[in-house]
């Protein structure tokens, strides 16, 4: 099975369909009778909502329902939820406000939906939509974190005094004060970590269907995680019982974190289903995408770091502001914090941490997980701090990390996370001698002949991946489990469906999962089919995200294969009469080890379902399934290294060398591992280069509300990456893999910006470095 | 979008006739008209489609004498290899526009005629010194722009082709939005036998200009080196989140250094 199994470059199943045109998404989801939705939006970013009349809309032609919030309370719907308490360092819980689906008295950010129009086709119920006319009275409006904790600035939900969610911390307070007080060097910054709209190729889209005959409601949607979508619109948002409703995520074009939340419009087009008596669809624009999607980062932090003579480091604090934008979406609590802050020590033995993490209201759309979620916020901070010190200090970025890294494992750092495994050293030296580090004095010589700034800079990241064990994340305020499930069904011939509570949004699930069972069970690719994505197939999952579908999902399916296994096992042992302990799976057969007495797969399935020649006792059927639960986060880690060249004259900075050393534990395909960490660096460039969301201080309006404005990276902006892995199994689960995912986009961003300070002698640059900006900072650091 | 009204123009004749119905626009790409439309920033009653009329197409050299028709596509302009032999930097401009879907449906005269300010013809017609012709008149392109997004076509009138004499030396130099791949900066340096003429486009506030400073460094010295120590003024800059007055001023000289450097190497 070696070209088919576990490590082999098989090619993705699921292509064919996707690059033929023949993906199945919510867009092309077709029920009998089926309408079309739009939503009314609010045009401003704050302001009061005095009237709402619908009679000019209800009017027009094709309109079935226009129908607003006060409806929709009256309805008993719930408001919209955060799925994860945290409590101020005061004690106190979280200052959440309430986030209606369809706004009532007020409307918190340009987008927030106020009604919700249902016609026969898309353009009229877009027309009538215009023609809802909402009454406003506009307030003052904020969008920027350290001007919403001002004094007087709008008060923005009346729970949050001073629009200030929480004010949280981690670590240890007294201590890292302590080993401030004994320090050599400190060394200060401040960081901000640029908001970033996630962009996934396929907009978020719902189709909701009442079936008034059987009392019972099917929502096609665009969903990271059906199960969870649907356990929170039937718990908390009064939908109908999870019995009463089914949700269906099929093909799904990317999520990058933005589908993993349930938004309002899904929970609407349910809703005004039953309400308008015809299946509802919505499918959002590209402009709703950059107005509504939660968008990601968004952090001002102010970091401190003490070091000893000899550069050792003492002690760490770090002071952050995280904008959550205008209500708290499903995660955007764990982001900044347990997702954040549990990462500031990086790859380095640091005894003595403190951070503060406030959380605060803004009138933006609201903010959550996108990739990396936390983690790149918490690698840009760490490794631009590592670099500006080393540079302060004299000494060799490199070596600066070196002396500081942590080497024996377990580690227990300040602020949770108990790192399993890991060679950090040895990520550190591939990427050094694949960029050929020695060299670049040489390189630099060379382009300053050729009037460019040539730099070099690094970033080794660590994340925690693998999320995450069950009842250490309720202990946290958690409230859900994040384990996850799978069922293996051998089909009477031989075939195999896996049921995986995971879901693929480009992940590839198809083809990897499939090779974990070829490996296991010596039988052809082929043959295997990945169920996932509809919760009345599927038994209860927790979904995709934080990487943790490798392994958690797949660390799941090992478990209901071992099962399988061992009961296939029993069945061959028995039809051959031989001891079950001597049984050995190969070549698609059960034989018996050091004989040539054998029985081919299919017979063993073919034998538990006819169920005439079992072993006593024995249940006819070979289906098992199987609950997960990780012991430990997981830690991929690793290197990586950008070399740039700046043109002074413009700004421009062109990446002229990427190298990325990845320790990510066992991997199942290397050519899809390398395609997410293509994938993930293209887009923590594009974070550093190119990307950033901008409202308008004073009005609130997105300003970078379209592809015109806001710049995705393209491949000409991006090198060819030479990406390698050197990895260390995760002891913490059967099949000691990390995770991937995330790494590139969490990695690149400080790499990046470290090179581009290093080549213009400043660190005075904020993300996106555009060509203005590095002109600018180039023309200020040579004035002084 | 809006429903609107379609008609396909036969003649240029058909069109005036045609763009008096209700509130009407000419489309000739659509590049810019489509996308606002769907958008719903643009609302026309009627479109009268150019595309189709025999009599704007085509590219005609003869001699040092280039006749671009109005609906000749980027893509046209950019690949013609008569207009290269005389005229290389508008094919090399043509092919700086937008993208490979916005070259193949996009025309010179719907782009002239919308007159973006971060637009590129604007420069290329301006330094050219060319002469928009329409269906009423002949116009220098020094007259035709006027300010953003205005140009001197009354609304029915038609631009039905570029026409302007190739000079000895041309080229432009594009900086592009990095979102948008519109100019943020974008000069096109012309040296012919009235002189010097360089125009920029992008970064005025008011769209397309003449840089009085450079040409008449460069009407001493046509080389880049003319150019160190040129001021050119901030003042009548554009400043947008994507870049300040200082930093477009900085990429007019820039670029012009690189234009003139471009120019001697490709003459």
């Amino acid at each position: 099975m070696g070209i088919e199994g576990i490590g082999a470059r098989v090619a993705r199943k699921e292509d064919k369909r996707f690059i033929t045109g023949a993906g199945r998404y919510v867009d092309d989801m077709v029920v009998p009778g089926m309408k079309h939705a739009a939503f009314v939006r609010s045009p401003y970013a704050h302001a009061q909502i005095r009237k709402i009349d619908v009679k000019a809309a209800q009017a027009m032609p094709g309109v079935i329902a226009v129908l607003t919030g006060k409806e929709l309370k009256a309805d008993g719907i719930g408001n919209l939820i955060c799925g994860w308490m945290i409590h101020s360092k005061d004690g106190s819980p979280m200052k959440m406000g309430a986030w209606s689906p369809l706004a009532v008295d007020k409307v918190r950010y340009v987008g927030d939906a106020v009604a919700i129009v249902v016609a026969d086709t898309k353009g009229q119920a877009r027309d009538a939509a215009e023609a809802v006319e909402v009454t406003y009275k506009e307030l003052k409006a904020v969008a920027d974190v350290t001007e919403a904790v001002r004094k007087g600035a709008p008060q923005i939900h009346p729970e949050a005094e001073g629009n200030l969610i929480f004010d949280w911390e981690i670590g240890n307070a007294k201590e890292t004060e302590a080993a401030f007080k004994k320090a050599a060097h400190v060394v200060k910054m401040d960081v901000i970590n640029n908001r970033l709209v996630p962009n996934a190729m396929e907009p978020r889209a719902a189709l909701g269907h009442y079936d008034k005959a059987e009392d019972h409601y099917t929502c096609w949607t665009t969903s990271q995680n059906p199960h969870v979508a649907r356990l929170v619109m039937s718990a908390f948002y009064n939908v109908a019982p999870e019995n009463k409703l089914r949700v269906i995520a099929p093909d799904v074009g990317g999520g990058f974190g933005s589908k993993i939340y349930i938004y309002p419009e899904e929970l609407v087009c349910l809703w005004a289903s039953k309400k308008s008596g015809v299946p509802v669809k919505w499918v959002a624009d590209r402009s709703e995408s950059f107005l509504c999607d939660a968008h990601g980062r968004d952090h001002v932090t102010h970091a401190e770091m003490a070091f000893d003579e000899n550069h050792k480091i003492l002690g760490f604090k770090v002071e952050t502001m995280a904008n959550l934008g205008a209500y708290m979406s499903l995660f955007s609590s764990a982001t900044p914090t347990y997702l954040y802050a549990t990462l500031l020590s990086g790859q380095y033995d640091i005894p003595a941490i403190h951070g503060n993490v406030k959380a605060i209201y803004t009138n933006t759309a609201p903010v959550d997980a996108y990739r990396g979620a936390g983690r790149p916020e918490a690698a840009f901070l760490v490794e631009r701090m590592m670099e500006v010190s080393a540079r302060q200090f004299g000494i060799s970025p490199a070596e600066l990390r070196r002396k500081n890294f942590i080497t024996s494992f377990p580690h227990q750092t300040p602020v949770i996370m108990n790192y399993d495994a890991g060679d950090f050293a040895a990520s550190l030296d591939a990427a050094m001698k694949e960029a050929d580090y020695a060299g670049f004095a040489k390189r630099k010589a060379e382009a300053a002949k050729r009037g460019k700034l040539r730099g070099i800079g690094m970033s080794c990241y660590i994340e925690a991946c693998g999320i995450a064990p069950s009842a250490a994340v309720g202990s946290l305020g958690a409230g859900v489990g994040l384990w996850e499930s799978a069922e293996v069904r051998v089909n009477a011939v031989g075939t195999i469906e896996v049921l995986t509570g995971s879901h693929s949004h480009g992940q590839g699930h198809e083809t990897t999962f499939a090779q974990l069972v070829a490996e296991r069970l010596s039988v052809p690719l082929d043959s295997i089919s990945i169920v996932h994505g509809d919760t009345d197939k599927v038994q209860m999952g927790m979904g995709t995200y934080g990487s943790r579908s490798g392994a958690v999902g797949m660390s799941a399916i090992s478990k209901a294969l071992d099962k399988v296994e061992a009961k296939a096992k029993k069945i061959a042992a028995h039809l051959m009469e031989a001891d079950e302990g001597d049984i050995v799976i190969e070549n698609g057969a059960l034989k018996v080890a050091g004989t040539d007495k054998s029985v081919p797969w299919f017979q063993v399935a073919l034998a538990a379902y006819t169920a005439h020649n079992l072993p006593g006792g024995m249940e006819p059927g070979l289906k098992e399934t199987a609950f997960y639960d990780p012991s430990n986060f997981t830690f991929p880690a690793g290197c990586y290294i950008c070399e740039v060249e700046i043109d002074p004259d413009t700004g421009v900075t062109e990446i002229v060398q990427f190298v990325a050393a990845d320790d990510f534990g066992n991997i199942i395909n290397p050519m899809i591992v390398e395609g997410q960490v293509h994938g993930g660096i293209a887009q923590g460039i594009g974070q550093a280069l190119l990307e950033g969301a901008h409202y308008d201080p004073d009005s609130g309006q997105l300003l970078t509300a379209s592809y015109m404005d806001y710049t995705m990276p393209r491949a000409a902006d991006l090198p060819s990456f030479k990406v390698s892995t050197s990895n260390t199994p995760s002891p913490s689960n059967p099949l000691g893999m990390k995770g991937c995912g995330e790494a590139g986009a969490i990695g690149s961003p400080p790499a990046v910006i470290n090179a581009i300070t290093d080549a213009i002698g400043t660190e005075d640059l904020t993300m996106p470095a555009t060509p203005q900006k590095v002109w600018a900072a180039i023309r200020s650091a040579t004035k002084h | 979008m809006y429903s609107v009204n379609y008609h396909r123009a036969s003649s240029v004749a058909d069109a005036a006739k045609l763009i008096k119905k209700g509130d009407a626009k000419f489309l000739s790409g659509g590049m810019t008209l489509i996308p606002a439309m769907k958008t719903r920033l643009a609302a026309p009653s009627d479109l009268v489609d150019l595309n189709h009329i025999a009599e704007l197409k085509g590219i005609k050299v003869s001699g040092k004498t280039v006749t671009i028709g109005a609906a000749t596509t980027h893509y046209e302009v950019a690949t013609d290899e008569k207009l290269k032999k005389v005229c290389p930097a508008i094919a090399e401009l043509a092919g700086l526009i937008g993208d490979v879907a916005v070259r193949y449906r996009g025309t010179i005269g719907g782009s002239i005629a919308n007159n973006d300010p971060a637009a590129d013809y604007p420069a290329a017609l301006m330094a050219l010194d060319a002469t928009v012709v329409t269906n009423k008149r002949q116009i220098p392109a020094e007259k035709f722009f006027k300010g953003l997004f205005e140009t001197a076509l009354k609304d029915d009138e038609i631009v039905t082709a570029v026409t302007f004499t190739a000079p000895p030396k041309a080229a432009y130099q594009k900086f592009p939005n990095p979102a948008s791949r519109y100019a943020i900066t974008g000069v096109f340096v012309t040296k012919g036998k009235d002189g010097v003429r360089v125009a920029v486009t992008g970064a005025g506030d008011n769209g397309v200009f003449r840089s009085k400073e450079i040409e008449a460094a460069l009407a001493k010295k046509f080389d880049a080196a003319a150019l160190d120590g040129v001021k050119v003024p901030s003042a009548n800059m554009m400043t947008d989140m994507h870049a300040s007055a200082d930093y477009r001023a900085n990429l007019v000289l820039v670029m012009a250094k690189r234009a003139v450097t471009a120019a001697n190497a490709g003459a």
